[in-house]
């Protein structure tokens, strides 16, 4: 964020209902009040249920693209394993990585015909070393009170990479978005997930 | 203050400053959001669901004649249904602005072509505006209602994907109601009705419009021209401008804003200040043919920006600096993991159908909708999918050329907003020719596809008033179909019995599913017919044959593990029902031939 002229590339993963469009929602509302512009794109297909989710999220002092260019992801955010490793070699060598310790089957895995790929952790490892951070989103959450809060305990382990951004912000943003009702669980979420990284 | 909005709010922000009376819209991603964003946020404009993108052309173009700043939204399959109604607007030319907004899908995430809409721009001679991101949707179509005006035209605003469902920054201003006062004058029939002797009077208009119009794309303020570094030129628009200029921020370019008509004087000059000059577009080479029928020698274009699915950043960068180009390294091969493509949702009434369907061996003449998704395995049962309503016109010809042995073998299979959209002709057609084709039409009560939006059959309006419902018995009964029926899909075995006769009978049939809703649609209350809330496997009898599996159910997956039932039958595994996701819908139960699904508690 020091370089003014340089866009800072997010990319978030996972599967559709995980809240991955909260999220990046999320991210919007910060960094655009931190005065950058920002731009972010999604692919609404199909009947998405069930299909993986993408956001292409980028900010800096001016932004072109909607889309990152493949291979210039600064940070990976995943909210479940298969949908990390779809997208590894999209990140830069230094980028940093986040992923959720969710595995959603898809298809092929339900009906018994392929494995779901193991050591993910392992091969993230191998080329980004201490860059990558898993988290138990769920698990947090549930311990919260409730499992629809992963999305931010993930916002709340992010927001770590993003040091002269004030918890505050982080915090006005949730707010902004959800329900008041919602407000206590998610500012909880948030910081539990801080912890977590 | 900049607020962040999708393209499609940001085109709606722009036309509801500019005064627009009346939106219409038929569905179709990615242009949906359109008329829903028009219906929940700005009250003072009139906003309805057409039954299809034609209608919602009429609909946009009489409220234009009648003075009103009106727009029709659709996808860009969408505009080959209006096209009809685009093609003699463009004669008619309009009272009020008209805006008609086509969103492209390049690559098709969602949709059954590519097709590049410039072309309409061509072929109806009308001008195009095609917008980049949030705040130029917002800007294009606030001045395309003055540009329309000036010119006594239709104008078109295409945008494609990634402009349609990117977010980004938008200032927004205020509303200005229009001061073209409302009203309808019988005078002009000459000007609105298009006999011959009418027509060919428009028809010199037209021309004399297009010289107008190119004359102002020179000015036209939204064609900018960038120079930097005068050695490469980029000639581009749109989303293409941005990928180009992310990648390639040194070089010089003519970003067109108005597509159609070309600026001829700004790309005269553009030549003389840049060397050599490259054209970056999507799609077609739409700008390329145009300005090398001009008789400009170009670098680059087509040779090596590719003709078909979408651009991206990469790929622009690939394309123009061939082997200079340095692909990050590959760690893991995508192609290698297991895919997630979409899939019907647990509990979906076209499951149970389109296994009915499959035992019976049937040919599905399918159509576009969720139900489309039963072509993907293990379920594999619709076999044609074209355009929309297709179905039921093709199973009839089909029909005529198999003659009788096509008898009991072959279906038409669609949606009850694609029956309203376009399927309702082929089924008079089917009688009024002494066809012998069933068809039936999967009332799940909503546009389920497209993200549930209201159609005539669904009783409610977009601003959810309560309003007539189509009754489909009634349509096939004035139309002299003899054998109507109901369905229940979520009855596997009556479904087939009744599908079986239906299909074996010369003469045409219309099966209609009922007491079957969209799971997602809680208004209708989905899971109230389930007797159970959900089902569980009996491992003490689950032989692990898999049979269940054959519906792919996205709550059913298979647990590998050798073992055996409790009557000793061996097994290499059983099946798992995730509670999570099980909604009760008895698919499965009536598949298990062990009567090992039983009922679960939640
Ligand atoms: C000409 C055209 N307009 C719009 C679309 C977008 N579209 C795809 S499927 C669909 C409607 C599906 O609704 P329905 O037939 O009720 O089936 P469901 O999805 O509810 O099962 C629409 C509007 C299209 N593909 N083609």
């Amino acid at each position: 964020m020091k370089d003014n002229g340089k866009v800072t590339n997010i990319f978030l993963s996972g599967v559709g209902g995980q809240g991955a469009i909260l999220a990046s929602n999320i991210l919007g509302e910060v960094f655009i009040k931190a005065g950058y512009d920002v731009k972010k794109s999604e692919v609404h297909g199909m009947a998405q249920r069930g299909g993986d989710v993408t956001t292409h999220f980028r900010f800096g002092k001016k932004v072109h693209s909607p889309l990152i260019k493949y291979g210039d992801v600064d940070y990976l955010l995943s909210f479940e394993l298969l949908e990390a490793i779809r997208y590894i070699n999209w990140v830069k060598p230094e980028g940093k990585i986040i992923i959720n310790k969710q595995e959603i089957f898809p298809p092929a895995v339900n009906l018994g015909q392929m494995a779901y790929p193991k050591d993910i952790e392992k091969t993230f490892k191998k080329y980004f070393k201490e860059n990558v951070s898993m988290v138990d989103g769920q698990g947090i959450a549930k311990r919260l009170g409730n499992v629809q809060a992963a999305n931010v305990v993930l916002v709340g382990a992010f927001s770590k990479f993003f040091p002269e951004v004030k918890d505050q912000q982080w915090i006005e943003a949730i707010k902004t978005l959800l329900a008041p009702k919602l407000h206590d669980l998610n500012v909880k979420a948030f910081y539990e997930g801080k912890k977590a990284l | 203050m900049k607020e962040i909005m999708q393209g499609n709010s940001a085109i709606v922000r722009g036309a509801w400053e500019a005064g627009v009376k009346v939106a219409a819209a038929y569905p179709g991603t990615p242009s949906s959001e359109i008329l829903k964003d028009v219906a929940d946020n700005y009250p003072e404009v009139y906003a309805e669901w057409a039954p299809n993108e034609m209608v919602a052309l009429q609909v946009a173009g009489g409220a234009a004649i009648a003075g009103a700043r009106s727009m029709a939204s659709m996808k860009h399959v969408g505009m080959n249904v209006a096209a009809d109604a685009l093609m003699t607007l463009a004669y008619t030319g309009i009272k009020g602005g008209l805006m008609v907004v086509i969103a492209d899908d390049p690559f098709a995430h969602s949709s059954q072509n590519e097709q590049d809409s410039r072309n309409w721009a061509r072929f109806a001679k009308i001008p195009l505006l095609e917008p980049g991101d949030a705040q130029e949707c917002y800007d294009f179509a606030k001045i395309s209602f003055d540009i329309s005006e000036k010119f006594d035209t239709p104008v078109i605003l295409r945008t494609e994907t990634r402009v349609a469902h990117s977010d980004s920054l938008v200032e927004p201003g205020k509303r200005v109601e229009s001061k073209i006062p409302l009203g309808l004058d019988p005078k002009e029939a000459p000007k609105y009705v298009m006999i011959p002797g009418h027509v060919r009077v428009r028809r010199k208009i037209i021309e004399e419009r297009m010289r107008k119009l190119e004359e102002y794309a020179d000015t036209f303020k939204y064609n900018v021209m960038e120079i930097n570094d005068p050695s490469v030129g980029v000639i581009t628009s749109g989303v293409s401008y941005m990928y180009t200029k992310d990648v390639f921020p040194e070089w010089s370019y003519l970003k067109l804003g108005m597509v159609w008509p070309l600026p001829k004087k700004m790309i005269a000059e553009f030549f003389k200040k840049v060397k050599k000059v490259i054209i970056v577009e999507e799609l077609d080479p739409f700008i390329e043919t145009e300005i090398k029928a001009m008789g400009y020698k170009i670098w680059h274009g087509k040779d090596l920006i590719p003709n078909m699915y979408e651009l991206t950043p990469e790929i622009v960068e690939k394309s123009l600096k061939g082997k200079k180009y340095k692909a990050p390294k590959v760690k893991v091969k995508p192609e290698d993991l297991p895919r997630r493509p979409p899939n019907l949702c647990a509990g979906c009434s076209h499951r149970p159908l389109f296994y009915a369907l499959k035992k019976l061996g049937a040919f599905v003449f399918g159509d576009i909708g969720c139900y489309t998704l039963a072509v993907a395995p293990p379920l594999q049962a619709l076999h044609t999918c074209v355009c929309m309503g297709a179905g039921g016109g093709m199973a009839h010809g089909a029909m005529k050329a198999l003659g009788k042995e096509g008898l009991g073998k072959v279906v038409a299979v669609l949606g009850d907003s694609t029956f309203l959209h376009s399927g309702i002709t082929p089924l008079m057609n089917a009688v009024y020719n002494k066809g012998n084709s069933t068809t039936i039409v999967l009332d799940n009560r909503i546009t389920a596809m497209t993200g549930h939006q209201e159609h005539p059959g669904t009783g409610f309006t977009v601003r959810q008033e309560p309003t007539n419902m189509v009754n489909y018995m009634e349509i096939g009964k004035v139309f002299g179909v003899k054998s109507i029926r109901y369905l229940d899909p979520y009855n596997i075995k009556e479904c087939m019995e009744i599908i079986k006769e239906e299909m074996s009978k010369n003469e045409p049939s219309l099966l209609l599913c009922k007491d079957s809703p969209c799971v997602m649609l809680r208004r209708a209350k989905p899971m109230e017919k389930f007797k159970n809330p959900l089902y569980v496997i009996d491992t003490d009898k689950c032989r692990g044959c898999k049979a269940c599996l054959e519906i792919n159910c996205p709550a059913i997956s298979w647990r590998e593990g050798a073992g055996k039932t409790t009557d000793g039958h061996k097994r290499k595994g059983t099946v798992y029902i995730n509670p999570d996701q099980c909604v009760g819908c008895e698919v499965c139960v009536q598949v298990c031939k062990f009567e090992a699904i039983v009922p679960g508690k939640k």
